[in-house]
């Protein structure tokens, strides 16, 4: 950073994602692909098992969703595409070669706006093209020390979606960014849930540094194995930082090489140097014939395009007229944005309710650990709870204790306040309470007189407890001024 | 048929698995069917499967010690379409390895005889099917053909071979080979036959994305049509050097006799053919390299079981499991994909693919079909050409081009050289089965079959 900051060094980076798609069934096969929760090898069939004379047949869905992606992200569908075969050797591979889409993908040249730190990038999208996943290899060791592979086939030839960008972005913030909308992308168009956890959403990124004053050369790091947007940005930062170390001691440019971050140490460590780069000799796939994207069927997809993430922010801050911020918080969440809507569907302070959703109910939920649709405390119980503070019939603070004793109990606002009573607003009664506060504490009073304005706050307290938290917080500081004044 | 098969296969050795319980089981079946007046025309036919054609619980091995013990759990489309058909299927014939080969002396177990002389090739790579109708194993067979495969054998065993247009079979659960070449295909004893089963094996199958929609049209029926005004194109790169003599000769007077039937010669020229074969062998090993691929040992098929780690198991497996012709032409096709070398071979193979087609389009809008000799020799003895694989892939340089071009083409006998049969091949534009069954029909009607079972060894 510091060297940057100097100005001695520019970064180039670029990613490559590959996303699950939500289709029913898996790319070239019959076989669900909603195997997440089956037991290994359950969900698999003699074509996705790679077995002697099968064939492949494309799944349109796969392609419907690869090109609805192509079209969010500005990208030109192209008049035909074509798959082809990859090959390389490798044990989760079953037919040792993938089937994927070399020099005819779906979609070419797209873009994605974002801004980093106020400033906005328009990043370029180079393609995105259609492929079948792996097998999922799980390596362990067993008692006597003997290590050991297994090979669960169920993600065999699930459809992946590969989303490629230009080497656009300069910093590791940049690149989170891309990463964070091009997943909430995914999630509003229901292609993916882009679950980075649960792989459904993996990320490979291509890093350079090259001296400010010279040219940018051609070699790169890819760096692999980061299951986190974090873990991308940690491990950015941790590259350029070594790259640039690299320069500083003469050696650079740093080799070609593909590195993998390891989480626990917070560094990347070397896999691959240049000398066993593939050949993965790509040739057309001769068992399914090239598609023709017909304009026709490309309009019809179009037309079914979603409200695009970034359009409903702009909407939410505009129109709705919520604060930047809690827009976003709620655009990254699906899930809390759906709550919002239903919340602010029949109550008219829309930023009332953001901040109740971005400060008490995300609290409440990471506590409990559940997802908003999870919360006990459903948008409609918070709109009842809004509305009796609104008639003053329960205050400020008295609102976000119901609020936990409702996300904890799962009971109604009502029911609860018919519990413990209402705030009380009357002037004598709570007159009455800061007498009794006054009398029972001297001491406090001979501060408060002697100029120890913080003694009020104890007061207070010992209204607000007398009453269980029920008084009208404004009028007891207003009477106890009074009475002490 | 169980008893013939006992009787002459120890010598002709057509067949690598016999499925007798299978096909009592189902003639039991067929002949409930038979009770019914609207029994299906294959109905209780004892037929023989190539063993490259995948069958639920029974071995498939494709010819090799890789897939020696592999018995898959599904069928292919074909064997679906013939059991629904009432066929009965007496057994897997043997092939040259993953059909590459030209006298089924590369499989991976033993060679078969052609039961015309016992000392002889019976042609590949579906050399057990064609032995197996020749020696009467069996009815007919299904045989597959990837440059030659279905019609080079027939025409070395003096039957009926006919290899469908691109696309008109389906091709799933067809071990793989040449994914853009092999086609599955009928040897029978004469032209009717091949097209009873043709229409039992043709149509669109949703399984297989390159298979035609087109309908299918009454084969049989079509085999009547008057053959009067067909033309016939003679290509003079056929009848050059490397046409044995003996086999010119019988040809040349089969073609001259087409003319009784009405039909008309013409000489034509198919300029590109001589690039056939280059073509061919860079396109078919390069798929083939992919295709073969997935033999590793780790999930069924053959494993060496002294590897340590899956690496070396993968590798020794393929070591072990693969024979010679199939390792040449992995090595062929890994090359010719290569960085470096892709556009100087599979690219300019793909161009010149087109020209070969092209060709024949040409050539195509002036005749209505091709003839040729099917193959440029006789069978030939065994291990005549076991040690020089180019000479062994010349017997396929009359078959290769139209594999090349998607066409169809069907071979006839049409007389004896050397008191071995000789095959007459006819080519015709896709999906002109009905053509090339018509001329092949009409061909066999002035020619008489004949019946020269007494010349034959078994």
């Amino acid at each position: 950073m510091a060297a940057r900051a100097n100005g001695g060094y520019q970064v180039v980076i670029g990613l490559e994602v590959h996303a699950q798609l939500l289709t029913e069934s898996k790319m070239f096969c019959a076989c669900s692909s909603r195997y997440a929760d089956a037991p290994p090898n359950t969900v698999v069939c003699p074509i996705c098992l790679g077995m002697p004379g099968v064939l492949p047949v494309i799944n349109e869905q796969a392609v419907e969703m690869t090109i609805l992606t192509g079209l969010a992200l500005n990208c030109r569908i192209p008049s035909h595409a074509k798959f082809d075969r990859k090959n390389y050797a490798y044990p989760d591979l079953m037919k040792w070669y993938q089937i994927s889409q070399y020099d005819l993908p779906f979609c070419v040249g797209g873009h994605l706006d974002v801004t980093v730190d106020g400033i906005n990038r328009r990043l370029g999208i180079t393609r995105v093209h259609l492929e079948e996943d792996t097998a999922r290899m799980i390596h362990g060791r067993d008692e006597t020390g003997e290590d050991y592979s297994l090979l669960d086939v169920n993600r065999s030839g699930a459809p992946l979606m590969e989303i490629v960008s230009e080497p656009d972005m300069k910093t590791a913030a940049e690149a989170r960014e891309y990463l964070m909308s091009l997943r909430n992308i995914l999630v509003y168009l229901d292609v993916s849930t882009a679950n980075m956890q649960e792989g459904a959403f993996r990320c490979d990124a291509n890093i350079s540094v090259w001296p400010r004053d010279g040219e940018i050369g051609n070699s790169k790091v890819e760096v692999k194995n980061m299951n986190s947007f974090r873990s991308v940005y940690r491990a950015l930062e941790f590259e350029e930082e070594r790259q640039i170390a690299v320069w500083e001691s003469g050696e650079g440019p740093p080799e070609q090489e593909t590195r993998g971050w390891h989480e626990a140490s917070g560094t990347t460590v070397s896999q691959r140097t240049k000398e066993y780069a593939h050949d993965y000799r790509y040739f057309a796939e001769p068992d399914l014939p090239p598609l023709v994207l017909d304009k026709a069927w490309v309009d019809d997809i179009a037309a079914r395009m979603p409200e695009l993430p970034s359009v409903l922010e702009t909407r939410l801050i505009e129109t709705v007229g919520i604060r930047a911020d809690d827009a976003r918080q709620l655009i990254n969440n699906r899930e809390l944005l759906r709550y919002f809507e239903k919340a602010t569907a029949g109550y008219g302070d829309p930023q009332r309710v953001a901040n109740w959703i971005t400060r008490d109910l995300v609290k409440a939920l990471g506590d409990a650990g559940a997802s908003p649709s999870e919360s006990p405390v459903g948008p409609g119980d918070l709109i009842e709870l809004l509305k009796l503070e609104d008639s003053n019939r329960v205050s400020g603070k008295m609102a976000r204790d119901i609020f936990r004793t409702m996300f904890e109990t799962g009971r109604s606002a009502a029911d609860i306040v018919a519990q413990q009573g209402e705030q009380i607003t009357d002037q004598d009664e709570i007159r009455q309470a800061v007498r009794k506060a006054i009398q029972e504490n001297p001491k406090a009073v001979a501060d408060f007189q002697a100029g120890k304005t913080q003694a009020a706050g104890f007061l207070v307290g010992q209204v607000m407890r007398a009453t269980r938290g029920r008084a009208n917080p404004a009028r007891v500081n207003e009477l106890i001024a009074a009475e002490l004044g | 048929m169980l008893d013939r098969i006992d009787g002459v296969d120890a010598r002709v050795r057509a067949y690598i698995t016999l499925t007798p319980d299978l096909a009592m089981r189902q003639a039991a079946e067929a002949d409930e069917r038979l009770k019914h007046p609207d029994a299906p025309r294959l109905c209780g036919v004892p037929l023989a499967l190539k063993d490259v054609l995948s069958t639920r619980n029974v071995k498939t091995t494709c010819g090799s010690k890789i897939l020696g013990n592999f018995v898959p759990p599904f069928d292919a489309t074909v064997v679906g379409m013939l059991r629904d058909a009432g066929a009965v299927t007496v057994g897997k014939t043997n092939m040259d390895e993953f059909a590459m080969g030209s006298s089924t002396e590369n499989s991976g177990f033993f060679p078969t005889f052609n039961p015309w002389d016992l000392d002889r090739v019976p042609g590949g790579s579906s050399g057990g099917s064609a032995a197996a109708v020749a020696a009467d194993e069996c009815i007919a067979a299904l045989g597959s053909d990837t440059g030659g495969s279905v019609r080079q054998p027939a025409a070395l065993c003096g039957v009926v071979g006919m290899r469908p247009t691109y696309g008109r079979v389906s091709r799933y659960g067809l071990v793989a080979f040449a994914s853009s070449l092999d086609q599955i295909g009928p040897i029978t004893k004469d032209v009717k036959d091949c097209a009873i089963l043709m229409q039992a094996i043709s149509g669109h199958d949703a399984l297989d994305s390159t298979s035609l929609r087109a309908e299918v049209p009454d084969y049989e029926s079509s085999l009547h049509a008057d053959v009067a005004g067909l033309k016939v194109g003679l290509p003079r790169e056929y009848m050059a050097a490397g046409v044995d003599e003996g086999v010119r000769g019988v040809v040349l007077e089969a073609i001259d006799r087409l003319t009784e039937a009405g039909m008309e010669i013409v000489d034509i020229s198919l300029p590109h053919t001589e690039y056939a074969l280059a073509t061919y062998y860079v396109i078919a090993p390069a798929e083939a390299s992919a295709n073969l691929a997935r033999y590793n040992g780790v999930k069924y098929g053959y494993f060496d079981p002294d590897s340590d780690g899956v690496e070396e198991l993968m590798m020794n497996s393929r070591g072990t499991g693969f024979g010679a012709e199939v390792k040449r032409r992995i090595m062929l096709g890994t090359f010719a994909l290569s960085s470096g070398y892709y556009d100087a071979y599979y690219l300019r193979a793909q161009k010149v693919r087109t020209l070969i087609k092209r060709d024949f389009d040409r050539a195509f809008e002036s005749v209505d079909l091709i003839a040729t000799p099917t193959s440029p020799t006789v069978a030939f003895p065994v291990g005549e050409k076991v040690d020089d694989p180019i000479s062994m892939y010349l017997s396929d340089v009359m078959t290769l081009p139209g594999p090349i071009a998607g066409i169809p083409g069907i071979s006839v006998p049409c007389g004896f050289s050397e008191g071995l049969p000789v095959g007459l091949q006819f080519m015709a534009p896709p999906l002109g089965e009905t053509v090339l069954l018509r001329a092949a029909y009409a061909y066999e009607q002035l020619a008489g079959v004949e019946s020269a079972t007494a010349r034959k060894a078994v």
